[in-house]
């Protein structure tokens, strides 16, 4: 199992990223919080976090701290546009069920 | 599911705890919006994909307001009751507005600002600006999936208190929380990243549709300061298309035209114009509605000869605002572009001929503007790791005491940057002396009366002691947020009295307060005050035409018809020097129930003069 990025996600970090002018690539992970028990966090990555998992995935390295890896492996991060919003969606297989709004999730 | 951005190392918020900031570019002709999208700031495009929201309100008399394309649609059709460039009106009196007679609007002369009496009611510039920022904010909301923490708006250099106060008052009412208001060259530098630059004076030409305005900013340390502004109000991106319009008129040997064919060369001057930035001729074709037609090729060279006094036009106040911050030419570092027009290449020829040095022109000049304002409103609403914290306020005004004498003393003086703190000693006037006022003031006069008052409080407890050997030492601090706080401690026995006060362009906190209160309060005085206008010109009106149907028809009434129509139009005239609206209704009513058999027989005397003469067959 893995972490990957859909072909336009990876497009879009990479773009991110050369715009931001730093940054080796991103980072995810979870925590618990939010109303339907965990949340995701999705930040640039400036340096290599120590006990990281890292893939790579379209040309762009992704690092996972250990400790959320049980609960997105095998998530492909992709990028969608949803009217006049856009950004980035998980599609994490191991959610069970998450909050109406999707930010919070149980598995 | 959620759309989610990516955060900085560190920064990523909790669930349903996004800190969305926008940043919006109110502008005199279009205004916009923008965002830091994953870092990245982004103009945000409405359903239609238009960037651009056209500054033009429409109000209907069903109450109805229509903003952007659709009103700026009727804009011919509609002068009055649509307000263009409302932005010109903000803060200003009457008597401010040079051109007010050249306006197609129906001024309303009232204490503070002028407003405008439109078909839904007398409107003030800072509601018209309000139903801009609420579209854009609708926009914004769409686009970014939720509800906005803040919002920084940007206001030219130049704009004084009256006019930002304004600007704020009309975001509160369109629901947005404001963090900051931010100079319009100011955010134009931020867009280019140049904060982050070396220390230096930069220069910021902007050039839009209809106003042209020069900036010179000093960085240092990380904040800009405002050194000189200048400009010109009436020059602009249409005045180049009416110089093509004047050449097609010319070339096609145009008779006079009518109003669609003027609007139709304009459209393909601008066009015209739009080409020529990116070659070296432009065709143009045109058909009117009369039949004429034109078809010549206007070459770049053609056009830079005919606009070169225009170009020449902005390079005046260009000079003296350098003149005015004692700076030459070679002492400015860079120069940004700003405003659709610096498009232009011999706009661009000109300003790098000028300043010896090429211009910033990769971001697009409609959208920098906004774009920086969206970078400062990420940076306000906390969505950036604390190294990358700009500081980028000055205190606009100097903060400091009144003292014996009604004199001021100044602790903070003006552009210091915040957050800052400054402490100053002061001492007892009179042996024995237990307590004392401080009086905190904000601004450059001497005299304390001239200065704006922010807050008041005392110092008590104070040990009787001869005069001047009590220590007291008085704090002004005033934090990131511009929020001002002073303390006053005496020294030896360490009582201390403080407090805060908010020195946003001189208001204080109550007076913010209570400025938001009065939204509210004048929301109903407002509608008084307009429901009384509206009777009183409805009254006027109904007298005026009484007047003259006596004038024209008196001898269909009987003399004590007669007197009691005037007698009518007595009361009427004396409920007007009161301001009870509902009286007046009655009044009008009143009158107009006195004068419905005067009507008639007007009515049937006129139908009758109509028919006289005329064969019944016309009729048929």
């Amino acid at each position: 199992m893995a972490v990957t990025l859909s072909e336009r996600a990876a497009q879009h970090v990479s773009g991110f990223l050369a715009r931001r002018g730093k940054g080796i690539g991103i980072r995810l992970g979870v925590r618990t919080t939010g109303c339907s028990g965990m949340a995701y966090k999705l930040e640039f990555a400036d340096e290599t976090p120590e006990g990281d998992e890292v893939y790579e995935s379209h040309g762009v390295k992704i690092f996972v701290d250990p400790k959320s890896l049980p609960y997105i492996d095998g998530t492909e991060l992709d990028y969608a546009r949803e009217g006049l919003n856009e950004g980035f969606k998980f599609n994490n297989p191991n959610v069970k069920n998450e909050c109406g709004c999707g930010e919070s999730f149980n598995v | 599911m959620a759309l989610l951005q990516i955060s900085e190392p560190g920064m990523s918020t909790a669930p349903h705890q996004h800190r969305l900031a926008i940043g919006i570019d109110l502008g005199t002709t279009n205004s916009l919006v923008a965002t830091v999208r994953s870092g990245l700031a982004v103009v945000l495009d409405d359903m239609a994909g238009h960037s651009l929201l056209p500054s033009v309100v429409r109000y209907h008399a069903d109450g109805r307001v229509e903003v952007g394309y659709p009103a700026q649609a009727a804009q011919n059709a509609d002068p009055r009751n649509t307000i263009v460039s409302a932005k010109r009106f903000m803060g200003r009196g009457l008597s401010d507005i040079d051109d007010a007679s050249a306006l197609p609007y129906r001024f309303v002369d009232a204490p503070g600002m002028v407003q405008l009496s439109t078909a839904a009611g007398v409107k003030s510039p800072v509601e018209v600006s309000a139903a801009i920022l609420k579209t854009l904010r609708d926009r914004a909301e769409v686009a970014l999936g939720g509800e906005l923490v803040g919002v920084v708006i940007t206001v030219p250099a130049y704009f004084d208190d009256a006019q930002r106060q304004a600007t704020k008052d009309a975001a509160q009412l369109a629901g947005l929380n404001v963090l900051r208001l931010l100079n319009e060259p100011t955010a134009a530098a931020i867009a280019y990243g140049l904060d982050n630059a070396s220390e230096g004076i930069y220069a910021v030409y902007d050039l839009g549709g209809g106003t042209f305005d020069i900036s010179i900013l000093k960085l240092s340390k990380g904040v800009f300061e405002v050194l000189a502004t200048n400009g010109d109000s009436a020059l602009g991106g249409d005045d180049f298309d009416q110089r093509i319009f004047c050449w097609m008129v010319e070339q096609g040997r145009f008779q006079p035209l009518s109003p669609g064919d003027m609007r139709l060369l304009l459209t393909k001057a601008r066009d015209a114009k739009e080409a020529l930035t990116d070659h070296t001729e432009a065709r143009v074709t045109v058909m009117l509605s009369t039949g004429e037609m034109l078809d010549a090729t206007l070459t770049q060279a053609d056009f830079n000869a005919m606009t070169a006094g225009l170009v020449s036009k902005t390079l005046a106040p260009t000079r003296k605002a350098l003149r005015d911050a004692g700076l030459a030419v070679e002492d400015v570092k860079g120069v940004v572009m700003v405003g659709g027009s610096t498009r232009m290449p011999c706009v661009r020829q000109a300003v790098a001929d000028y300043f010896h040095q090429t211009p910033l022109t990769n971001l697009d000049p409609d959208k920098v503007v906004a774009l920086g304002a969206a970078m400062q409103a990420d940076i306000l609403a906390g969505n950036r790791a604390g190294d990358d914290w700009l500081l980028l306020d000055v205190i606009p005004l100097s903060l400091g005491l009144e003292t014996m004498g009604g004199l001021t003393e100044k602790v903070i003086p003006r552009n210091t940057t915040i957050p800052t703190a400054r402490a100053q000693d002061f001492t007892t006037f009179k042996d024995g002396q237990t307590a004392m006022s401080v009086h905190v003031l904000q601004g450059e006069r001497e005299l304390a009366v001239d200065c704006r008052s922010l807050a008041r409080f005392e110092l008590r407890g104070i040990p009787p002691m001869v005069a001047g050997a009590a220590r007291i030492r008085v704090t002004f601090q005033v934090d990131a947020d511009g929020l001002l706080s002073v303390s006053a401690r005496e020294q030896s026995t360490g009582v201390e009295a403080s407090v805060q006060v908010k020195p946003s362009y001189g208001l204080g906190d109550e007076e913010i307060t209570r400025m938001l209160k009065d939204a509210f309060t004048h929301a109903k005085d407002d509608m008084r005050a307009r429901a009384l206008n509206e009777q009183v010109v409805d009254a006027q009106g109904l007298i005026a035409a009484t007047r003259a149907a006596l004038a024209e028809d008196g001898e269909l009434l009987s003399a004590d018809e007669a007197a009691a129509v005037e007698a009518g139009i007595a009361a009427l005239e004396a409920l007007l020097a009161g301001s009870d609206h509902l009286a007046i209704k009655r009044g009008i009513e009143a009158l107009n129930a006195a004068t419905t058999e005067f009507a008639q027989r007007r009515m049937d005397r006129n139908v009758r003069r109509a028919m006289a003469g005329q064969k019944l067959e016309t009729f048929g």
